[in-house]
């Protein structure tokens, strides 16, 4: 799986990203900069990696949704191509008009880092064929702002469509306002687009790989995505 | 020299808090009445913040050498070695007056400064830490500061990009007019490519890096130096406001400039910014400088000299550029959207020449104004002594059980959860050991070593007795760090005072400094970087004498880091240390009793080594399952804060030897509660070492049950301790909403 991690200025996990990437892929991610306007040749997947691109002095993202490169990351998304968008990736890719919906200060209004659960939705996607439907995987969050919101027709559309992919939930996988740690409406925590290949998502899987950090439930979703390159090989 | 720039007149000279002596000595240095500009360079380079004129001669007696110091005081930031050609550098600084002033500014600037102090020298941040101490609860203002400085701290640090992973939080009535943020940065580098300030060579650039100047913080240092009277609010221009993007940016143009080879000498633009900066680099090298201010980027127009000298503004470097390598550094911070410009160049003189618009502003003897600042033996009496109190003359007022459910969920004691999950802990990837435990611990890049890193004082024991206090503050970092399983290797210090100019204040300094003077030797502990605040005063009330001390320790294997947690059923308990049941100065006495009085624990330093070599020992050959150093409320807090972080409770044995409420709340220092699966072993490794070990009960159930007394159980013991402060800092109060509006522009991370 060859992959490119886009490097805005004010992103900071760009260098956690390429180290999940190269642990599960075996290879070393491309770092894309933002003023550059193509992706290397045969790139896989496309990674938006968390951060504050352009210090989040704007709207959070909405300076880098502009950026030269995300031409070529439109285009990519447009010809099938997967994207994963974490955090400030999240919202970026939301500004950028690949995801629909947006990101809201949290309800509490303070930055919050903890580990929370997440139920995955599905199972049949590129980006969850590591994770069975229903279960509960634990990675931390750092935000302030990780709160989805979206008008009712589109939140309509994206639960009719099964494209809520992770959900924030107790251990035991029960969707509660207590375990929804933003106020994100129906308790979103990642999304994909109609197409299902861009997945926008506000946790870090790439911070739980390592047994050093106490859990390694990230895995799946970088697993899961080397075996889906494997098996379209 | 220009002409039109204000005269000089004894209120201008006050103003610039140089005392009519100091002023004098100008004179006779320069030979001549100062320019302006001039005045504000002296008061600048000679207030307390920067010349340390009033501790110099004390902290000079501080041990700040081993094998493994790669750079003691004086540069930004201490280093040290950690084998396998790696250098940790590391150093904590504090932003009190500023964060009472500007809460949230206030304190993410000083967590921009001190990533500064270790990135300048060539470091990745790897870590932040800070230590908070603030006003009463009821005091109308608590809130907000807490509210505000948390959210600056975490707005600076997760946008930058570095982990805070540890610190710690105290309320004190001491603290209500002046608050204290002391942070501290810890960053990675290799050993054989440190970066220091010193200047070489004659004729090579000086080079402007970073963000531009502006007006803010004209007068930080000067400010700082100051007690506080009723005019603090207005005080709000000396603030800074910090720029975590830019920054982030500097951070990294700055590692991408040293690694391909383009810096001969950089220094952080910090307190009193362009002027400290330019000086210490020419001073340290022996060398003049002579700046161009008509070169310096500039974010408004008609700033004069005074103004760009003085300025603190935030996100900018100074560095001395080998000449053949401008363009390629001059391509490096372009991309980086950052400012380069070449504002001046090194001189054989030894004078500190400012120019701007064609006038010479200022024409001084740059050794003198860095080197030779004055220097006070200030005059400082003892701390009057405090009667040791007998625990028996001490009636309790309340069960055992009682009194451990008030003070496991008290201000001073309870869960910090509310801080530090508004700090990204986690970004990086390295993290072993998050916020809550004895120390933090990280993961070295690859591994397979870890660092444990960990910030403490208790004020209260240094009021009491300052030299006891001091060396109090450094045994129990070297006490947190072994309790991680990691080797202390070297501190920190920050040292939080009064007023200098009084002498009792002084007797406090003098005293701090004496006990940590002497922990630092006795436990092979070096100082390798400090900062000292003085002023900490308002109207007269000084607070309580804080030296901070930050300590670093190694692990071989972050593998093998030990946690406070219980970890299973059926384990036995047993307490490491000696106990008389001292209450003198214990957060029994004071909080259940309401009594502070007393003389603080003493500390036995060959038994403190002693139980801690011990305790590491039994760590790297896996014989114990839990460990956790008995600090502010005694035994039986931490007995709960294990049971606490593991959801398992405890059976206790009674007491026989002493009484009750001293065996359970006494904090007796040198000591740690530990968990094993096998108690004999341990006790055979006890006897062999000398070292007394108590077995106390086992692990198991979900209930803290302890002799007679009323059991609790765990879950009750968590209710309280993790409700005090989010329940505190919901409270509609004023100040609330300030803090929480000031963290508006933190996003995603």
């Amino acid at each position: 799986m060859k992959s490119a991690v886009v490097v805005f200025p004010g992103i900071n996990r760009e260098r956690d990203m390429a180290r999940a990437l190269k642990l599960m892929s075996g290879r070393e991610p491309a770092m894309v900069w933002h003023a550059d306007h193509e992706l290397p040749a045969g790139t896989d997947v496309v990674v938006i990696p968390g951060g504050f691109s352009y210090g989040d002095y704007l709207r959070c993202g909405a300076i880098a949704a502009r950026a030269p490169i995300m031409d070529a990351v439109r285009r990519f998304a447009q010809n099938g191509g997967l994207v994963l968008a974490i955090c400030n990736g999240f919202q970026i890719a939301c500004e950028a008009g690949l995801l629909p919906g947006v990101l809201m200060r949290n309800a509490q209004l303070r930055f919050i880092c903890r580990d929370v659960y997440l139920r995955v939705e599905r199972s049949d996607t590129p980006f969850t064929r590591g994770y069975n439907a229903g279960q509960v995987i634990r990675v931390p969050i750092a935000h302030g702002e990780g709160n989805y919101i979206a008008d009712g027709e589109t939140v309509a559309r994206l639960e009719g469509e099964g494209r809520v992919l992770f959900r924030y939930s107790s251990p035991d996988g029960i969707v509660d306002p207590n375990w929804n740690h933003n106020g994100a409406m129906n308790a979103i925590a990642g999304i994909i687009n109609e197409r299902g290949n861009v997945l926008g998502m506000m946790p870090h899987p790439e911070n739980h790989v390592e047994a050093v950090m106490g859990r390694t439930d990230g895995r799946g979703l970088f697993a899961g995505l080397v075996d889906h390159f494997k098996l379209a090989a | 020299m220009k002409s039109n720039e204000p005269v000089i007149t004894s209120e201008l000279i006050a103003e610039h808090g140089l005392k009519p002596d100091e002023y004098a000595r100008i004179e006779k240095l320069i030979g001549r009445r100062p320019t302006f500009t001039e005045l504000g360079i002296f008061s600048a380079m000679w207030n307390e913040h920067c010349s340390y004129k009033s501790s110099k001669v004390h902290l000079r007696t501080l041990p700040t050498k081993a094998p493994w110091v790669i750079q003691g005081p004086g540069e930004n930031a201490g280093v040290i070695d950690i084998g396998d050609g790696q250098a940790i550098v590391f150093k904590m600084e504090s932003h009190n007056h500023p964060s009472y002033i500007e809460p949230y500014q206030g304190a993410a600037t000083g967590v921009g400064g001190i990533l500064r102090d270790v990135f300048t020298m060539g470091a990745r941040p790897i870590a932040c830490l800070n230590a908070l101490s603030f006003g009463d609860p009821k005091h109308p203002k608590t809130r907000g500061l807490v509210g505000g400085v948390v959210a600056g701290i975490g707005g600076y640090g997760n946008s930058f990009g570095v982990p805070t992973v540890g610190g710690e939080v105290r309320f004190h009535r001491r603290y209500d007019g002046n608050c204290l943020v002391n942070a501290m940065a810890v960053g990675l580098a290799d050993a054989d490519k440190i970066f220091y300030s010193a200047a070489s060579g004659v004729g090579m650039p000086i080079v402007y890096l970073g963000s531009k100047t502006g007006r803010d913080g004209i007068h930080g240092a000067s400010m700082a130096s100051a007690v506080f009277g009723a005019d603090t609010e207005d005080k709000r221009p000396t603030v800074q406001v910090g720029d975590p993007f830019s920054e982030k940016l500097l951070l990294e143009a700055c590692l991408e400039i040293m690694a391909k080879g383009c810096v001969i000498a950089i220094q952080d633009m910090g307190a009193a910014g362009l002027t400290c900066s330019a000086v210490e680099m020419g001073a340290k090298g022996d060398l003049g400088v002579t700046l161009d201010l008509d070169k310096v980027p500039c974010r408004e127009t008609g700033m004069s000299a005074y103004e760009m000298m003085l300025s603190e503004s935030q996100e900018r470097m100074l560095m001395v550029l080998k000449p053949e390598k401008e363009k390629e550094a001059e391509a490096i911070f372009r991309k980086w959207g950052l400012d380069f410009a070449i504002v001046g160049e090194t001189t054989p003189s030894k004078r500190f020449i400012v120019r701007h618009g064609g006038d010479v502003m200022a024409d001084l003897p740059i050794k003198e104004l860095g080197d030779e600042a004055p220097v006070y033996d200030r005059p400082h009496v003892e701390s009057p002594k405090h009667p040791v109190i007998d625990a028996a003359s001490i009636t309790p007022p309340m069960a055992i059980a009682d009194a451990l459910e008030r003070l496991i969920g008290s201000p001073d004691l309870c869960s910090r959860r509310w801080v530090w999950e508004q700090y990204d802990h986690v970004i990086l990837g390295n993290t072993v050991q998050r916020p809550g435990g004895d120390a933090a611990v990280l993961r070295i890049e690859a591994g397979p070593k870890g660092l444990a890193l960990t910030s403490d004082v208790t004020p209260r024991y240094c009021e009491a007795d300052p030299f006891e206090g001091g060396q109090q503050a450094v045994a129990e970092a070297w006490r947190n760090l072994s309790a991680v399983g990691a080797r202390p290797l070297a501190l920190t210090d920050n040292l939080n005072f009064g007023n200098p100019e009084r002498p009792e204040i002084m007797g406090q300094l003098v005293g701090c400094i004496r006990g940590i003077g002497e922990a630092a030797r006795a436990l092979d502990f070096p100082i390798v970087s400090g900062n000292v605040s003085l002023y900490n005063e308002t109207n007269g009330r000084a607070i309580l004498p804080t030296p901070t001390i930050g300590g670093v320790g190694l692990l071989n294997d972050f593998q093998k880091s030990m946690t406070l947690a219980f970890k299973g059923e059926g384990e036995a308990i047993l307490v490491v240390g000696d106990a008389t049941g001292w209450l003198g100065q214990s957060l029994y006495l004071r909080d259940i009793c309401g009594r502070e009085a007393g003389a603080p624990p003493p500390l036995d330093l060959a038994a403190e080594k002693r139980n801690g070599d011990f305790i590491r020992g039994l760590i790297a050959d896996e014989l114990v399952t839990a460990a956790h150093d008995i600090a502010d409320g005694g035994l039986l807090v931490a007995l709960a804060e294990m049971a606490i972080a593991s959801g398992i409770g405890a059976v206790l044995e009674a007491p026989s030897r002493l009484a009750a409420h001293a065996f359970w709340f006494g904090e007796d220092q040198g000591r740690y509660v530990i968990t094993a699966k096998d108690a004999n072993i341990v006790a055979q490794h006890a006897k062999a070492a000398g070292v007394p070990l108590t077995r106390l009960g086992a692990t198991g159930g979900k209930v803290l049950a302890f002799g007679t007394e009323r059991p609790i159980t765990v879950a009750l013991l968590k209710e309280r301790h993790e409700g005090w402060l989010p329940a505190y800092m919901a409270g509609a109060a004023p100040g609330l909403a300030s803090g929480a509006a000031a963290a508006g522009s933190g996003a995603a991370g």
